[in-house]
């Protein structure tokens, strides 16, 4: 026995780990603080002052074409997180409460209506309420009613909160799902009343988790781009829209006063951030159900009326989906649908013509990053859950900046970092913009998160002592994280890849920044297709993205087996 | 093949923290060798430096004559029970067991029939291809112990493998262990804060506190004779009573509150104050003895437990064996306490080294 060198093994694995943390800091330095500084940097200088200079920010705040769009963004960031909260939690409540009919499928389609992208919910919108919407005609002939307007603000809330509420719904009843029986039935127990229990002990239980969800509702609806892009109707402008507008519109291109503007929206967002975390902070508490609540067996009529809510939101949330894929197969007339003239294959037939490079790129770019982001995430979950140390915390908040960085942010962090990295020796510009692979490092580095979550949450439960047995059993260190660690992390650190994938795949806020021709996604030729009023083929790419989205998020179901949460 | 395993001054440090203070210990070949101690005493924390698993800050680990100190734990040939049993749960109860011999590239033909006899002699070659979500704790706790002997390891190291059984199962595996270790002639290091499971269990046992090694040797010899009164009071129940020693030429006039005295055989002369430490089970009620009146009484069946009020208001336990009586004396009686001086020990009061023989 003890043949082997001394001093073998033990400094080795260490080196590697070294190596790992090194590569990762690497990346981020490079893909994330470096053109976000590069940012912040620009956002100091313009072409209309000397030297360093607040001009842009003096403009941004004193013309009301800029701070009007302020404040517009911050309604259709908090008007939304309201409405979220109060569909979310009553919808968590009966679903965790009540055996509700098709109880699967209502969760199924909620998940399914978050993780399509928004615009197509607020393109399905127009099509159904817009000026020469299904609904508007038809309301306007049969009983010569208005509709009210879908453009604006109202209907940008109106889109967000069916969107996002699924935030709010899946973080309480998964909290609601963990407060154990007895701490409800101690309260009955002294005396409170059904309702009484409700706001006492059940709400401010799950207060951290509605905040969570809370947060995520704000922030996706402040950082995103295609939904005011779409119902932008008039002068009604938003922080993201404008940053696109500022830099790439035809009368544009002033990247120093939208880096003013992206440096805004990150302010807000930090702030909201640590508001959240020092009102959680206070808030939260530990609980690990031993006996998960009772779900109330109703029969009847009673089951139809507690069912009947939750089949009305779910279905209104999921109408967009539904319409997209139906007028995917519907005739248009020019920028019409035509409904009378029944059903037809064009749309798609068009697709096979001129846009299967769209197609490709969206899915060969979310490819390549995916098995990057497995391969980082899952040394990522490893180093951040297992060796930690300053630089794995370091790493950990690194990998949360996308939370509060907007992807309109980052791909204008991008153009103003890699549009002009030097010249080679015949003067040819270096930079990185317009290339395949500025956008599949953009999705590398905004949907990781997902998947380092997952994975690290399945590797904080995994006993360190089994690696231990393993090394024990005369495995070496490595070969123990590839054997026995990763094989274990492997359905978290999948589903969440699958998460980050369906994500990457309906990412549009980066994209439309950094897309040329030959680079432009799905998402991006959608999107374009949508606002150019092509709206056949704005519904096939659409239903190709719900469709697939879809598919991805079965195959998420079957990994992961309820064992990771998707927010 | 088993080793002697030599811990030579051994230090672990966590920061400005000592776990282990210096430790030494020399544990035979094919001993079954406990670290008993209360939690945070470094037991687990040794057992770890000798797994490879702790770096090994000062001092040696040795076994037989190679140092181990920096050889890396999977080149250690070391057999392990963790406290949860570390199952891999992506593998069945076979695939478990022959991990380890794969890993030591065990001819394939071999490695078949060395599983099927390790999971044999743990009695559960019936559940062979169970995966470990379809096994009591019981059942997973011994695919750990066969995939740790079935490597034929020159020490096995075992940490509170069986605290998270229940009562009975626990009685049980400990008795298995017992017979196993017996038969394969392991060396064993084992550690638990059950002192119980340490008596029952061990060839030896050193009893551990705050990183230090408060006594080591056979269960009888640190029941009946406990080095200090932490020992005395950690292993079993142990009543202290004050009080004053004269002692030379071997033997110590002991007085207790001014009116008991007894005399005792001493290791050295001494004058001064002392703690005598006592048993339940060495007191007994007698018409002699240190006065007091009875505050409680339980009768237990086998025997009845009283709580005894000393006139200087300290309470004792004393318990009396049913068949040794005839009746249970009442609450409120006035009795003496009484004991065999050769089995009660004597500590200094203020270095707690032992008086006694």
């Amino acid at each position: 026995m003890l043949k082997g060198r001394q001093k073998s093994g033990t400094p080795f694995y260490t080196d590697f780990w070294f190596w790992v943390k090194t590569v990762i800091f690497v990346v981020f330095l490079l893909f994330l603080v470096y053109p976000f500084s590069t940012l912040i940097y620009n956002s100091f200088f313009s072409s209309k002052a000397e030297g360093f200079t607040l001009y842009n920010f003096q403009r941004f705040f004193t013309r009301k074409y800029y701070n009007s769009a302020l404040g517009n963004s911050l309604q259709i960031s908090l008007i939304p997180t309201i409405f979220s909260v109060l569909i979310g939690v009553p919808m968590a409540y009966l679903m965790t409460r009540f055996n509700i009919w098709g109880k699967t499928v209502w969760h199924v389609l909620i998940i399914l209506s978050l993780m399509c992208p928004p615009f197509l919910g607020a393109y399905s919108w127009v099509i159904l309420f817009g000026n020469a919407g299904i609904v508007t005609q038809w309301a306007s002939n049969l009983f010569g009613f208005d509709m009210p307007s879908i453009y604006g603000l109202g209907g940008c809330c109106a889109v967000f909160t069916l969107k996002l509420f699924p935030y709010v719904y899946l973080y309480v009843s998964g909290a609601m799902g963990s407060i154990d029986r007895s701490v409800e039935e101690c309260a009955e127990n002294l005396g409170s009343g059904k309702l009484r229990r409700m706001l006492t002990v059940t709400v401010p239980v799950v207060m951290p988790s509605i905040a969570a969800g809370a947060l995520m509702v704000f922030m996706t609806a402040l950082a995103d781009f295609g939904t005011p892009g779409i119902l932008a109707g008039g002068n009604f402008r938003t922080l993201p829209v404008l940053i696109y507008d500022e830099y790439l519109s035809e009368t544009g291109g002033n990247a120093n006063l939208a880096s003013a503007i992206s440096m805004v929206i990150v302010v807000i967002s930090l702030l909201i951030l640590f508001i959240q975390k020092w009102w959680v902070a206070r808030r939260n508490y530990q609980m690990s159900a031993l006996r998960p609540p009772a779900v109330a067996e109703y029969h009847g009529l009673p089951r139809f009326l507690v069912t009947l809510p939750v089949a009305i939101v779910t279905l209104i949330a999921f109408l967009p989906q539904a319409v997209v894929v139906f007028c995917s197969f519907v005739k248009t007339n020019y920028s019409n649908f035509v409904f009378s003239e029944g059903f037809t294959l064009e749309h798609y037939a068009e697709l096979g013509r001129s846009l299967t490079t769209n197609i490709r790129n969206s899915f060969v770019f979310s490819t390549v990053a995916i098995v990057f982001i497995l391969i980082l995430g899952i040394l990522m979950s490893y180093v951040i859950v297992r060796r930690r140390g300053r630089t794995g915390g370091a790493l950990d908040m690194l990998m949360m900046a996308p939370y509060v960085i907007p992807g309109s942010v980052l791909g204008l962090c991008y153009i103003v970092a890699f549009n002009n990295m030097g010249r080679t020796a015949d003067g040819t510009v270096i930079r990185l913009t317009g290339t395949a692979s500025i956008i599949i490092i953009s999705m590398i580095i905004r949907k990781m998160p997902y998947t380092v979550r997952s994975g690290s949450a399945f590797l904080m439960q995994m006993d360190p002592s089994i690696e231990e047995a393993s090394i024990n059993l005369g495995v070496s260190p490595m070969k123990t994280f590839a054997k026995v660690t990763v094989r274990m992390m492997l359905p978290g650190v999948l589903s969440g890849a699958i998460i980050s994938w369906v994500t990457c795949i309906n990412e549009l806020s980066t994209s439309i920044m950094l897309y040329t021709g030959k680079t432009a996604t799905i998402t991006v030729a959608s999107y374009t297709a949508i606002v150019r009023n092509s709206v056949g083929t704005g519904a096939a790419l659409a239903s190709i993205l719900t469709l697939t989205s879809g598919a991805l998020l079965l195959i998420f179901f079957r990994v992961s087996k309820g064992k990771v949460s998707i927010v | 093949m088993s080793h002697a395993v030599i811990i030579d001054k051994a230090v672990k440090r966590y920061g400005d923290f000592q776990a282990v203070n210096g430790i030494s210990l020399t544990i035979k070949p094919g001993e079954f060798f406990t670290l008993l101690g209360p939690s945070g005493c470094g037991k687990t924390t040794l057992l770890r430096m000798i797994a490879g698993f702790n770096t090994v800050d000062g001092g040696e680990i040795r076994f037989d004559d190679s140092v181990i100190n920096n050889v890396p734990a999977h080149k250690r040939d070391i057999g392990m029970v963790f406290q949860n049993y570390a199952i891999f749960p992506h593998l069945n109860v076979t695939d478990n067991v022959a991990y380890g011999l794969k890993a030591r590239k065990v001819p394939n033909a071999e490695i078949g029939p060395r599983v099927m006899e390790a999971l044999k002699m743990v009695q559960i070659d019936h559940l062979a291809t169970r995966k470990p979500n379809e096994l009591s704790g019981g059942q997973q706790q011994r695919v750990a112990l066969a995939r740790a002997f079935v490597i034929e390891p020159s020490v096995l190291l075992m940490d509170e493998p069986l605290s998270n059984l229940d009562a009975k199962l626990r009685v049980q595996m400990r008795t298995t262990i017992k017979k196993l270790q017996r038969r394969l002639g392991i060396t064993t290091v084992y550690v638990t804060h059950d002192q119980e499971e340490a008596l029952a269990i061990s060839d030896r046992i050193a009893v551990m506190k705050e990183g230090n090694i408060m006594q080591v040797g056979a269960p009888e010899e640190i029941y009946r004779k406990p080095a200090n009164p932490f020992v005395a009071n950690f292993i079993g129940v142990s009543n202290f009573i004050d009080c004053d020693v004269n002692a030379s030429g071997g033997k110590a006039e002991v007085t207790i509150e001014g009116k008991y005295h007894i005399s005792m055989p001493a290791n050295q002369a001494y004058q001064g104050a002392a703690i005598l430490s006592a048993r339940p089970e060495q007191l007994f009620l007698s018409d002699k003895g240190i006065p007091g009146v009875i505050t409680l009484a339980l009768f237990l069946g086998d025997f009845v437990q009283y709580e005894i009020r000393l006139e200087n208001d300290q309470v004792i336990e004393l318990n009396e064996y049913t068949k040794d009586t005839d009746s249970t004396r009442a609450v409120g009686e006035n009795v003496f306490v009484d004991f065999n001086p050769r089995q009660v020990s004597l500590y200094k009061k203020d270095s707690q080294e032992v008086l006694s023989c």
